[in-house]
């Protein structure tokens, strides 16, 4: 395959980029980040090839991801990364771009009656700024 | 001669009026020709019909104020919202504890709130929305019902909110809640609801009956108005 | 001791058992928590975006209404998270202080100390001197910590603990008394508020961490934020009518742990509300109110 500035530095990059504050590149695939990361087994992409797919400019395989919305921001990957790395704030910014785009990932009307009134207010309140947005 | 009366333009769908100086909105567009059918209600700042946003010259902010009591200003550029859409939800308020978790099932909108204090800011009457939405998502019931007090349910705070809560119905909901569950039954209501069951008032009400025009007027005209008048000896 | 108090949403209406709990536990050791005259939700997660301040608003707000004690406490872990990181980037960029300050017309510089109850025993009151004023030490009881994730995480911002090998739980416990269970998922992440979009993977996590407590030989999980609470608590139930599991462990929050054991009154503790009842393991701890319930 070859690689061009014009993939790997596209205008959705940088919007990641500028979201995130964190710079992809830094990574170098020790995979520590999916080993520590205690939601990993839902996903699809594990979370170090988010970043490996991020460098190289494949920013759409991402944002179609499953992964990036079974994050729970716990913290783990960017707890372990030797390169100080934040993959959590990647997550957060891949989410962030996709409902500045105007998408939802979680209906409020289509939410249990029952998950509704027994969920801690916190559950909801953070469940909407991830998956709702503002 | 009279001197004439000095003037403002005001702009209403980009066209400008001329209009004398001194008149709220709703006047200054029935003085520039406009006859109101919608948007307009009781004249007086409480039904909450005549909800207005605008802009004063070029200054950027945007403000609000309802069209009845608000005095046009020179270059005031204005649109009028009579109805927003939105959301209310069905509820029978006997079948609802009064709980966070009533109004989160029926509003769950309302944890969506970025604090952002817009709704504050766009409020006619100047009521602390933000605040009765934080009471709100913690169950304060009574708080929500107290802050929400003066709410005309224009409906200008709805308008304006970025995570689209339709606040003025979630306060309504709570003060009914409030006045359903919480607040204590009024002792002097039910007291005077038992005498006028028990018969108390039937003879005063049959003299009103058979009374004529002329009478009625009599007897309105010397009514007790204080409470004192009533321990003078007046009539009931 | 004096400190103004955020009590966040959820522990003012779901979470009384911690509220209640706490401010006993608190009072039981001349500490007054004065909640503050008015505060909103604080939007319970940290706005990681670089680019926004939009979520800096609220829990700014907040800070700010504490300025001049200079001290914020706070119990739940997701208000604790989000006032801290909040703070630490009001302090430090100055122009997202600018904007945000500007805009809630506050004139705020960051000078809020947001602290947890666990810091303030650990710091200000000592562990030592606290297994000194337990009446009810909890011999016997083996209770294993569960920190979950933002207590700890990010390290250099929270300044907590060490994210990896905490010890201020296991420090706490034993000045209660209690037998500490040391099991491998305690910072582990409860599956959070992923419970709202795909519950069943929050209750994978949760069934993890209960596992392999209850492995080691845990009576009881002990807890510091209401997610961590009803995740752990209610994927006992739910996960009960898939696997039929027979092994039950009530997560109790260490407030109700130190209420027990300063001798508080038992209303405090709202025992009642868990999924999971703590008090038959609890009982002997309990009067007989509580008992009498328990056993019904």
């Amino acid at each position: 395959m070859l690689l061009s500035r014009l993939q790997t530095e596209d205008d959705v990059i940088a919007e990641i980029k500028a979201i995130s504050g964190q710079d992809v590149r830094a990574c170098y695939q020790c995979g520590k980040c999916t080993a520590g990361c205690p939601l990993a087994s839902a996903m699809d992409l594990m979370p170090n090839q988010i970043l490996r797919l991020l460098q190289l400019g494949e920013h759409e395989e991402v944002l179609k991801s499953r992964t990036i919305w079974q994050c729970a921001s716990c913290l783990t990957c960017a707890a372990r990364c030797p390169k100080d790395v934040d993959p959590a704030r990647v997550m957060d910014a891949l989410r962030t771009l996709l409902m500045r785009r105007g998408l939802v990932h979680v209906e409020i009307p289509k939410i249990p009656a029952d998950l509704l009134a027994e969920a801690p207010q916190q559950a909801l309140i953070g469940g909407f700024r991830k998956f709702v947005g503002y | 001669m009279a001197a004439e009366p000095a003037m403002v333009r005001f702009f209403l769908m980009g066209k400008p009026h001329d209009v004398p100086k001194g008149l709220t909105i709703q006047k200054a567009m029935e003085y520039a020709g406009f006859r109101l059918l919608r948007g307009c209600g009781c004249r007086g700042g409480f039904c909450g019909a005549c909800g207005t946003v605008y802009r004063v010259g070029s200054d950027y902010r945007l403000k609000v104020g309802l069209a009845c009591q608000t005095v046009v200003e020179d270059q005031m550029y204005l649109a009028q919202i009579p109805f927003f859409p939105a959301v209310k939800a069905t509820y029978k308020v006997e079948d609802l504890p009064p709980t966070a978790e009533t109004l989160i099932s029926l509003y769950p909108e309302i944890l969506r709130c970025v604090g952002c204090n817009t709704c504050r800011k766009v409020c006619p009457q100047e009521i602390e929305v933000m605040r009765y939405i934080a009471a709100a998502q913690r169950g304060d019931i009574a708080k929500v019902a107290d802050l929400s007090f003066d709410c005309l349910m224009c409906g200008l705070c709805a308008s304006r909110c970025p995570a689209e809560i339709v606040q003025y119905h979630v306060a309504i909901l709570g003060r009914r809640l409030y006045s359903r569950h919480i607040a204590k039954p009024a002792a002097h209501l039910a007291q005077r609801v038992a005498a006028i069951d028990r018969g108390e008032c039937d003879a005063d009400l049959e003299v009103m009956v058979a009374a004529d025009s002329a009478r009625l007027k009599a007897l309105y005209n010397a009514r007790e108005i204080e409470p004192e008048d009533l321990e003078a000896g007046g009539q009931e | 001791m004096r400190l103004p108090y955020f009590p966040g949403c959820t522990l003012h209406s779901k979470a009384q058992n911690f509220d209640a709990s706490a401010r006993a536990a608190a009072q039981a050791l001349d500490i007054v928590m004065e909640e503050l005259p008015e505060w909103t939700c604080c939007g319970a997660t940290f706005s990681m975006s670089a680019d926004s301040v939009m979520g800096l608003v609220a829990p700014t707000r907040i800070l700010a209404s504490a300025k001049d004690a200079g001290k914020l406490l706070t119990l739940c872990s997701f208000c604790y998270n989000t006032l801290k990181r909040t703070n630490r980037v009001i302090a430090t960029d100055a122009e997202k202080r600018r904007k945000v300050t500007t805009f809630i017309e506050e004139d705020y510089q960051g000078n809020v100390q947001t602290v947890h109850l666990l810091e303030v025993l650990r710091d200000d009151i000592g562990f030592e001197a606290l297994a000194a004023r337990v009446t009810r030490r909890l011999d016997s009881l083996k209770v294993a910590p569960y920190y979950g994730c933002l207590l700890l995480r990010p390290a250099d911002e929270m300044g907590f603990d060490d994210p990896e090998r905490p010890t201020i739980l296991e420090n706490f416990l034993a000045s209660l008394g209690c037998a500490v269970v040391d099991f491998p998922h305690r910072t582990e992440c409860c599956g959070s508020f992923v419970a709202v979009s795909t519950p069943d993977v929050a209750q994978a996590c949760s069934a993890r961490i209960l596992d392999a407590a209850a492995k080691q030989g845990a009576e009881m999980l002990v807890v510091s934020c209401p997610l961590c609470q009803y995740n752990l608590d209610h994927a006992q139930r739910r996960v009960q009518a898939g696997r039929g599991r027979t092994s039950q462990l009530p997560v109790v929050y260490f407030s109700q742990l130190l209420a027990i054991a300063l001798g508080c009154e038992e209303a405090c503790l709202h025992l009642g509300a868990h999924v999971v009842d703590p008090r038959p393991r609890l009982s002997k701890w309990l009067g007989q109110e509580s008992q009498a319930t328990a056993l019904v």
